[in-house]
């Protein structure tokens, strides 16, 4: 099927672009990368008056290192960053390992040649990558409009289905991941049909020990078991305080699957089996970020 | 406001310039307005990879893309790998045509120009690299052995697989 029609604009600068969504209000959608926006519009699932194309906003697409002491070091990503630039990025890969992991699992190349991070984390799909490790890393979110600017904690953006806690009118405008603590480990993990699809379920871990290999903190996040984003609280309370064992990895994955998630059954796996998978991603992912923090000592 | 707005792209070296409306998916504009029909459509959600082009070099979904978004930009389509007059195959068209890796064809214009690019940065791919690579082609006759035979033939690889 074909896009109803619609008044497109291309805005050269941010200011212009926030001036035309402020002036067009509800009826108007931002445009990133068009890999989930216009599939919708092709099914006339969505039928946008106008589009503010960010594709020439050049000042929205960059990674870089914030070194001075008001980004504490973070990595920030321009919000029209293309999929595939952070997936090839070197800074990405040293400072944010977990989202290096996770990007080659993201579509095909072909999309994520399109597909920006921006849009993959204001789209809020349940089973999509970046939301739930943004979650897991306690990104932040730069959002901006004609009239202001906010940053959002990850922990506050994701608001259900599709949903996020962005205004219309607001953009978010860049991702800030702050950096690692000495000796933490991450591990992402998914499984897919095939190879590029929509994962049946996702883990991303962060786990950080003390001197003597004790879990300090853990955060883990799963995707396509809910309607966003899912950080498993009680699996991370088991982790707590203890150090790496056998035992310990089971009683996270059972923490993990039997409290903290409650997926769906769909045409594409049951609940049950989703539960399952929960449970072995959990405990793997877990394996493998424990390992990687005991390597990481600085 | 004018429904139509000007779009400016070189395809396959050639510079058109038209004015089209924006809601015209570029995949579209290149078989309806350029009349290079080696550009196919499937699904028209970004599924089938079967509408496949290089945007400055990289593969994309031409179906997930207005044409007037390729305004200054260079577009290359199944048409532009051979030298134009059919004589010429790219060398990855002849590898497909010596180890039958096409059947009906319908897929093999977004699976070649998938392969292009891929094979710039893996001229040496084993099976699981090009079948990962392949991921994002459906195609529904040849069962894919013959496509990953000719990607074998055309990196110059022995026939047999290797993991
Ligand atoms: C075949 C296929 C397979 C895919 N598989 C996966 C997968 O496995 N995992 C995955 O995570 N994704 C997958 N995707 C989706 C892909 O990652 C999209 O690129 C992504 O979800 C949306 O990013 P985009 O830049 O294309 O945004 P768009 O499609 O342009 O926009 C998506 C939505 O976000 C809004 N928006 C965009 N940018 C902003 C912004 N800066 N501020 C506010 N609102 C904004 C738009 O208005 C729109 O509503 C797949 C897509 C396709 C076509
Ligand atoms: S027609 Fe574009 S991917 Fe199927
Ligand atoms: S050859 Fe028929 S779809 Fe691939």
């Amino acid at each position: 099927m074909k896009p109803a029609p619609f008044d497109y604009f291309t805005p050269a600068t941010l200011d212009e672009a926030l001036a035309l969504l402020a002036e067009h209000g509800a009826d108007a959608k931002p445009l990133a990368g068009g890999q989930s926006l216009i599939p919708a519009m092709n099914f006339r699932l969505a039928r946008p008056a106008a589009l503010v194309d960010l594709n020439r906003v050049g000042e929205l697409s960059y990674i870089r290192s914030e070194r001075d002491g008001r980004g504490g070091g973070a990595t920030a990503i321009g919000a029209m960053t293309r999929q595939r630039a952070v997936e090839r990025s070197e800074l990405v890969a040293r400072a944010a390992p977990l989202l290096a992991e996770a990007m080659p699992s993201i579509a095909h190349p072909q999309i994520r040649n399109r597909g920006t991070v921006g849009g993959s984390i204001a789209h809020a799909d349940p089973s999509a990558e970046l939301p739930a490790v943004m979650l897991a890393l306690e990104a932040r979110f730069r959002a901006r409009s004609a009239t202001g600017e906010r940053s959002v904690p990850a922990s506050e953006f994701f608001k259900g289905l599709l949903e996020t806690a962005l205004q219309p009118g607001e953009l978010l405008v860049e991702i800030a991941v702050p950096p690692l603590l000495p000796r933490s480990g991450t591990a992402f993990l998914e499984l897919a049909r095939r190879h590029g699809d929509y994962a049946l379920v996702g883990v991303a871990a962060v786990v950080t020990l003390d001197a003597r290999g004790r879990c300090t903190a853990a955060r883990i996040t799963f995707l396509s078991v809910g309607d966003g984003p899912v950080l498993a609280t009680e699996a991370g309370k088991t982790l707590a305080g203890q150090a790496l064992s056998e035992e310990l990895l089971r009683a996270a994955a059972d923490a993990a699957a039997t409290r903290d998630v409650d997926p769906p059954s769909d045409i594409h796996a049951s609940a049950a089996y989703r539960r399952q998978l929960v449970a072995v991603l959990t405990r793997r992912a877990l394996a493998r970020a424990f390992e990687r923090a005991e390597g990481n000592p600085s | 406001m004018d429904p139509h707005a000007n779009v400016e792209v070189t395809v396959n070296g050639v510079r058109h310039r038209r004015a089209v409306e924006p809601r015209l998916l570029l995949s579209d504009f290149l078989r309806h307005e350029l009349g290079l029909t080696g550009t196919h459509v499937g699904c028209e959600h970004g599924v089938c990879g079967a509408c496949t082009v290089l945007l400055d070099g990289d593969a994309v979904r031409s179906c997930l893309m207005f044409a007037v978004q390729a305004d200054g930009h260079d577009v290359t389509t199944v048409e532009g790998l051979s030298d134009g007059s059919g004589e010429t195959l790219h060398p990855l068209q002849a590898a497909f045509r010596e180890a039958h890796g096409l059947q009906c064809g319908f897929c093999t214009p977004g699976v070649l120009m998938t392969l292009v690019p891929f094979l710039r940065e893996h001229p040496d791919p084993d099976e699981r690299q090009i079948r990962e690579a392949l991921s994002g082609n459906l195609c529904r006759c040849t069962g894919y052995q013959n496509i990953v035979a000719a990607v074998r033939l055309a990196c110059g690889a022995p026939s047999s697989p290797r993991a």
